[in-house]
């Protein structure tokens, strides 16, 4: 058997154990929208857990971070520190959430700004920014998916036909089994990934360089500004790292599938616990950062750092384990597209089509015509992911200029009384606008600072301001409605 | 919503201040620490670090919450 055949057919076993067990976890209840979206509420600890950390291992920290490494150097690690303080973060957002999540019965992140501030164009703005902001994200996930496939292919496969394979694969298992089919994927995943990511990131460095110590001592060698910042860049020094490490641990939870996923947890206390325990998982990043680094001197000179991680581990390893690697790495893919496709398509279908369009919509036409939205929302990611590219790192930057500005409406929500709907609205439109006026007319960074960071900064100022504004010079049916909604949170 | 206690607040804060805001400090190559550059050693060390601030803040949020008055209107 051919080295690419031993791969791939290892790739398709994963991959087939991963969705059966996904789609057995579905097809024995009955889906109804509720159970479609949150599980019913009753995923214990372990469960949500293991949820949640399946969204972390997205494509993006296994190819995107190990190929920022590659090309960008020390600037990479902000993901190192990202991740550790969203969960601290976290803390004080995700256990209210669920609280108000709980009492409303909200289900989704429109939900929460329609409730918090009885303003439906409000709740549809937050659906269209959010399934917008989903497009590069799942774009990541398929561009990996495509690497992955025709890396263990040894060209074999070409990128556009493994994506579309994926995908394709996606959007069935996707329409079947609903979340709670996703969460059980996410189980062997996980296990794959953390083997995978300690297996590479000792096995290459100890391969090519006789252990980790020597590989970046030959690399501080070769290349001695890489590994700080702005390493091999221009433009991503500390005032990049500041504000791109608020704006990605601030935003992190503002995905909407982040967001809807609290409101499935068996309690708040579960959160706060997640909250602690959970950095300890970005302890398997290390690894994934160890291989990254010791591809910059096997591999010089790629011009798509993405595809380095994989390249290496093929020439360093037997073709199974690129195939165990490969499956990993394709699960990694496709449980948070799943994800990614499942929101987007049910915040279009009852989150802003109903409510706008057709309010005597029944559950079981929002549920079919989010199944319809799937493929639509597949469709457009994988066009984008086949005639365009950018790297993994930065689809996902991109993402998080939008989503992000959610978070002054969000925490102000939570915690304050004065916040008023229009002050929020306007937050919410004028940060989106920054953020993509700054970076369609490449100004990301900007004197050296994250556009979608400035856009938040912004953001918060024309929340507070207005809502203080509207405290002092509105009118007083304004400052009653708006202690009402506050009230109603207490 | 009732709002996290300041010691809470502050404990928080101190994974911010270590991981983000001060790494002009941080970000140099020596010393190095169990062969690693200095920047990832530090990083990877607060992440266990921020783990044990964060059990000090469940700790004392717990405590806090039960202390509140049980009817609170709702």
């Amino acid at each position: 058997m051919s080295a690419a055949a031993i791969c791939l057919t290892t790739i398709a076993v994963i991959v087939g154990i991963g969705t059966t067990i996904g789609f057995l976890a579905g097809v024995r209840r009955r889906m109804d929208l509720e159970q479609w979206t949150v599980g019913r509420r009753g995923f214990g600890v372990l469960l949500i857990f293991l949820l949640m950390a399946g969204e972390v291992y997205t494509t993006f920290a296994f190819l995107g971070a190990s190929g920022w490494a590659y090309s960008r150097g020390g600037p990479a690690l902000y993901v190192l520190a990202y991740l550790t303080l969203a969960y601290v973060a976290s803390f004080f957002v995700l256990p209210a959430l669920w609280e108000v999540g709980r009492r409303y019965g909200m289900q989704t992140q429109s939900d929460f700004f329609g409730v918090r501030y009885a303003n439906k164009y409000l709740a549809g703005f937050v659906c269209i920014v959010g399934i917008v902001c989903f497009i590069p994200y799942l774009q990541l996930q398929i561009t990996g998916l495509g690497i992955i496939v025709s890396i263990a292919s040894f060209g074999g496969i070409g990128r556009p036909a493994a994506m579309t394979i994926g995908l394709a694969l996606l959007v069935a298992f996707v329409s079947a089994s609903g979340i709670r089919g996703v969460a059980w994927m996410s189980v062997v995943k996980d296990a794959l990934m953390l083997i995978a990511a300690v297996a590479i990131g000792i096995g290459i460095p100890l391969a090519h360089f006789g252990g980790i110590g020597p590989m970046f001592a030959a690399l501080i060698a070769a290349r001695p500004a890489h590994l700080t910042m702005p390493g091999a860049t221009t433009n991503l020094g500390h005032a990049w790292f500041v504000s791109t490490v608020l704006l990605t641990s601030l935003g992190f939870y503002m995905w909407p599938h982040s967001f809807a996923a609290s409101f499935t947890a068996k309690s708040a206390d579960t959160l706060r616990r997640n909250a602690v325990v959970m950095p300890l998982y970005g302890l398997s990043l290390a690894f994934i950062f160890f291989a990254g680094f010791a591809t910059v001197l096997i591999v010089p000179g790629m011009a798509n750092g993405d595809l380095a991680l994989l390249t290496v581990v093929r020439q360093s390893f037997p073709a199974w384990f690129l195939g165990v690697v490969g499956g990993a790495g394709a699960l990694t893919a496709m449980v948070p597209a799943s994800v990614f496709v499942l929101v987007a398509a049910t915040l279009f279908a009852k989150n802003l089509y109903r409510p706008l369009f057709a309010p005597s919509m029944s559950d079981d036409q929002v549920a079919g015509l989010a199944r319809r939205a799937v493929v639509v929302i597949g469709l457009i990611s994988l066009a984008l992911a086949i005639f365009t590219s950018s790297t993994l790192v930065s689809l996902l930057l991109t993402g998080y200029a939008g989503v992000t500005q959610f978070f002054p409406g969000v925490i102000l929500g939570l915690y304050w009384s004065r916040v008023t709907t229009g002050a929020v609205f306007a937050g919410l439109v004028v940060g989106v606008a920054s953020a993509v006026g700054l970076m369609v007319s490449h100004h990301d960074p900007l004197f050296g600072v994250s556009a979608g960071f400035l856009a938040l900064c912004v953001n918060f100022v024309v929340v507070v301001s207005g809502s203080l504004m509207s405290a002092a010079l509105g009118s007083d049916e304004g400052r009653e409605r708006t202690a009402q909604l506050a009230a109603a949170f207490q | 919503m009732k709002k996290p206690s300041l010691p809470a607040l502050c404990l928080a804060l101190i994974p911010f201040v270590a991981l983000c805001f001060s790494v002009p400090l941080w970000d140099r190559i020596y010393p190095m620490v169990l062969g690693l550059p200095f920047n990832l050693a530090w990083l990877i060390g607060w992440i266990v670090l921020s783990t044990v601030c964060m059990w000090g803040v469940y700790r004392i949020e717990t405590v806090h919450l039960m202390h509140l008055p049980r009817d609170r209107g709702r």
